[in-house]
C-alpha cells in the first residue's frame, strides 16, 4: 500500500474522514436529495392539490380563487351523480380483484408447485412478458376486438351470440386483462416461500389435499393475494383511459379528469380525495397482513 | 400434500387457458399489423408489409420514440441516485422517521395515477412551470424512484456490511469503499432496478397526459390520440407490435441477471 499515505491528506480523503467519523452527517447527506425531490416534486405537488379543493372557483373564466370555502366538499357530498360514480368505481375495482384472484390462482400454483423447474422458469417469462408490454396497446387491442366485426364477433357469429361490444361488462373484462399478471406473480411469490416440510406435516397429521390446502396453503397465501390486490385497486382507481376506449361508463378517475378539463381545479381536486382517502385506508388495512413484506 | 391426476389436469388446462387469454389480444394486433387493407375487420382479407413502411416513415412515430428514449433516459438516471440514496439511509441508519420515508416513497405508485397526475399539473400551472419534457421527466422520476429503492433496498438486505468493513479496514476511504466494493455488489439491483425504471417510463400514459401539455408527444401519448382518428389505425398496430417485441428485451435481460445471481 505505497499510495494510500500519499492520499491521506487530499480532501476527497480528509472529507471521507470526516463522514466516518460523524455518521449522522453522513446520513443527513445521504437523505437530503431524495427527501428534497419527494418534498416538493411529490408531497408539496399533493399538498397544493388539496389546497386548491379549499379554494373557489370563478365558473365564467375557470379560474381558482383564493378564497377559503368548503363548498366543493359540499358538492362532492351533496351531489348523487359522485356518489354513485364512487359506488360504482369501488364496486368495479373489488370484482376485478376477485376475478384476477381466481384466474391467478391455479396458474400460479401450477408455477410454484406442479411445473418442473425448466417449465416454471417458462411460465415465469410468460407471465412477465405481457406485464412489460405496453399498456395502452393492451387496451387498444381489445378494444379492435370488442367493437363491431371485430375477432369476437367472428368468434361467436357460429353460436348464433352477439359479442359483448364495448360496455361495463368489456370494461370488466379488459381491466382483469390489465392487472392479471400483478395479481399472478405475488400470489406465484407466496406459493412458492411455503417450505415443502409443513404441507408434509400437515399430511403426516392427517390432513388431506382440500384439508392442507385450506388450513395451511390459503392462510400462508393471504398476503401474497392483498399484495396483488392493492395494485388491482389502486390501478383501477387511478385509471381514466380505458373506461373511455372500452365503454361508456365514467369511473372516478374520469370525473376527475374531465373535471380538471372544464376548469375546474377546486372541484377536481376535492373530487380526488375520494380515491386517496379510499387508498390509504385500504394500504392501513393491507399493512396488518404483512402484505407490504410480499410488494 | 399431494395433487391428484386429476387436479393436476385441472390446474394445466387452467393454465394454459389463462395464458390463451394473456396472449390471444397480443397475437391478433400483430396480425392487424400485415392487413392488407386499412379496414379493422376480422378475418384480414390479405397480407401487406406496406403499413411497416409507412410507419418507419411518419414522422411523428419517431418523434414520439425519441422523446420517449430520452423521458425514461432521464427519469432513471435521476430515480436511480435518488433511489439509492435513499434505500442506503433506510437500511443502513436507524432514525427519526425512518418509517414514514418507507411510506413516503412508495405512495407514489401506490396512489392512483390519476391523482397524480392531477397534482402535478395543478402544482406546475400554479408556479407557472411550461408544459414540455422536464415536466414529463418530472413526474416519471418521481414515481420510478420506488423502483430503484426496492431493487436495492432487497440487494443490501442480502449483503452484509463485513465486506464494506473489511475495505476500510484495509485502508481504504468512504470513496475507495463505494466505487470497488458496493457498486459491484450493488451492479445487478441498479440493472434491474433501472430496466424496470426505464419500462415503467417508456410505457407511462395516466400521469403523461397531464404532465406533457401540446407540444411533445412520447409514444403512449402518441398512440393515445392516434387510437381515435380510424384512418391512424393501421400505423398504430405497427407501432403496437413494436412496443410488443420490444418488452422482450427487459424480461431478457433480466432473466439473464437473475440466471447470473442464482449461480
Amino acid at each position: 500500500m505505497t499510495t494510500a499515505p500519499a492520499r491521506a491528506s487530499g480532501p476527497a480523503r480528509r472529507f471521507a474522514r470526516l463522514l466516518y467519523r460523524h455518521p449522522r452527517l453522513q446520513l443527513r447527506l445521504l437523505l437530503a436529495a431524495p427527501l428534497l425531490w419527494l418534498l416538493l416534486a411529490y408531497l408539496g405537488s399533493l399538498a397544493v392539490l388539496f389546497a386548491n379543493a379549499f379554494f373557489r372557483h370563478d365558473s365564467f373564466t375557470g379560474r381558482v380563487i383564493f378564497e377559503f370555502t368548503l363548498d366543493n366538499f359540499a358538492a362532492v357530498a351533496g351531489t348523487e351523480v359522485y356518489r354513485t360514480i364512487t359506488l360504482r368505481t369501488i364496486g368495479l375495482a373489488v370484482l376485478v380483484t376477485l376475478v384476477c384472484t381466481v384466474l391467478a390462482f391455479p396458474i400460479a400454483y401450477t408455477m410454484a408447485r406442479v411445473a418442473s423447474p425448466r417449465i416454471r422458469g417458462l411460465l415465469v417469462i410468460a407471465v412477465l412478458m405481457p406485464l412489460w408490454a405496453s399498456y395502452l396497446v393492451k387496451v387498444y387491442a381489445w378494444r379492435t376486438m370488442l367493437l363491431g366485426n371485430g375477432v369476437l364477433d367472428w368468434l361467436f357469429a357460429p353460436f348464433g351470440v352477439n359479442a359483448p361490444g364495448i360496455g361495463e361488462g368489456a370494461l370488466l373484462l379488459v381491466f382483469t386483462y390489465l392487472w392479471l399478471p400483478y395479481m399472478i406473480l405475488p400470489i406465484y411469490a407466496a406459493l412458492e416461500r411455503i417450505p415443502e416440510s409443513l404441507l408434509e406435516a400437515s399430511a403426516d397429521l392427517g390432513g388431506r389435499t382440500g384439508m392442507t390446502f385450506r388450513r395451511v396453503v390459503l392462510p400462508l397465501v393471504l398476503p401474497g393475494v392483498v399484495a396483488g390486490s392493492i395494485f388491482t385497486f389502486s390501478l383501477t382507481l387511478g385509471d381514466y383511459i380505458t373506461p373511455q376506449l372500452v365503454s361508456n361508463t365514467r369511473l372516478i378517475g374520469n370525473a376527475i379528469y374531465d373535471t380538471l378539463g372544464v376548469p375546474n381545479l377546486p372541484l377536481a381536486a376535492a373530487i380526488a380525495t375520494i380515491p386517496v382517502i379510499t387508498i390509504v385506508a385500504y394500504l392501513l388495512l393491507a399493512r396488518r397482513t404483512g402484505a407490504f413484506e410480499s410488494l | 400434500m399431494t395433487e391428484s391426476r386429476w387436479l393436476r389436469i385441472g390446474l394445466w388446462a387452467a393454465t394454459l387457458a389463462v395464458l390463451a387469454f394473456v396472449y390471444l389480444p397480443l397475437v391478433v394486433i400483430a396480425i392487424y399489423a400485415f392487413n392488407a387493407s386499412d379496414i379493422q375487420s376480422w378475418p384480414i382479407p390479405g397480407v401487406s408489409l406496406r403499413w411497416f413502411e409507412r410507419a418507419l416513415a411518419d414522422g411523428a412515430v419517431r418523434q414520439a420514440f425519441l422523446n420517449s428514449v430520452i423521458a425514461a433516459t432521464a427519469a432513471t438516471s435521476i430515480a436511480l441516485v435518488l433511489g439509492t440514496l435513499a434505500a442506503f439511509a433506510v437500511q443502513r441508519f436507524r432514525f427519526f422517521g425512518r418509517e414514514i420515508i418507507s411510506f413516503v416513497v412508495i405512495l407514489p405508485i401506490a396512489l392512483p395515477g390519476v391523482v397524480t397526475g392531477v397534482a402535478l399539473s395543478a402544482t406546475f400551472t400554479t408556479l407557472g412551470i411550461g408544459f414540455g419534457m422536464v415536466t414529463i421527466v418530472i413526474g416519471h422520476a418521481t414515481f420510478c424512484v420506488v423502483i430503484a429503492y426496492n431493487n436495492v433496498i432487497a440487494r443490501l438486505r442480502r449483503t452484509s456490511r463485513s465486506l464494506e468493513e473489511a475495505s476500510m479496514d484495509l485502508g481504504a476511504d468512504t470513496w475507495q469503499t463505494f466505487r470497488h466494493v458496493f457498486l459491484p455488489s450493488m451492479r445487478g439491483a441498479l440493472l434491474s432496478g433501472g430496466l424496470l425504471a426505464f419500462a415503467l417510463s417508456f410505457d407511462e400514459v395516466i400521469v403523461t397526459n397531464f404532465t406533457a401539455g401540446a407540444g411533445v408527444d412520447t409514444v403512449p401519448l402518441w398512440v393515445l390520440s392516434a387510437i381515435q382518428r380510424p384512418n391512424a389505425l393501421p400505423v398504430v398496430n405497427v407501432v403496437a407490435v413494436a412496443l410488443i417485441l420490444l418488452s422482450v428485451i427487459p424480461v431478457y435481460i433480466a432473466q439473464r441477471i437473475g440466471g447470473r445471481a442464482a449461480r
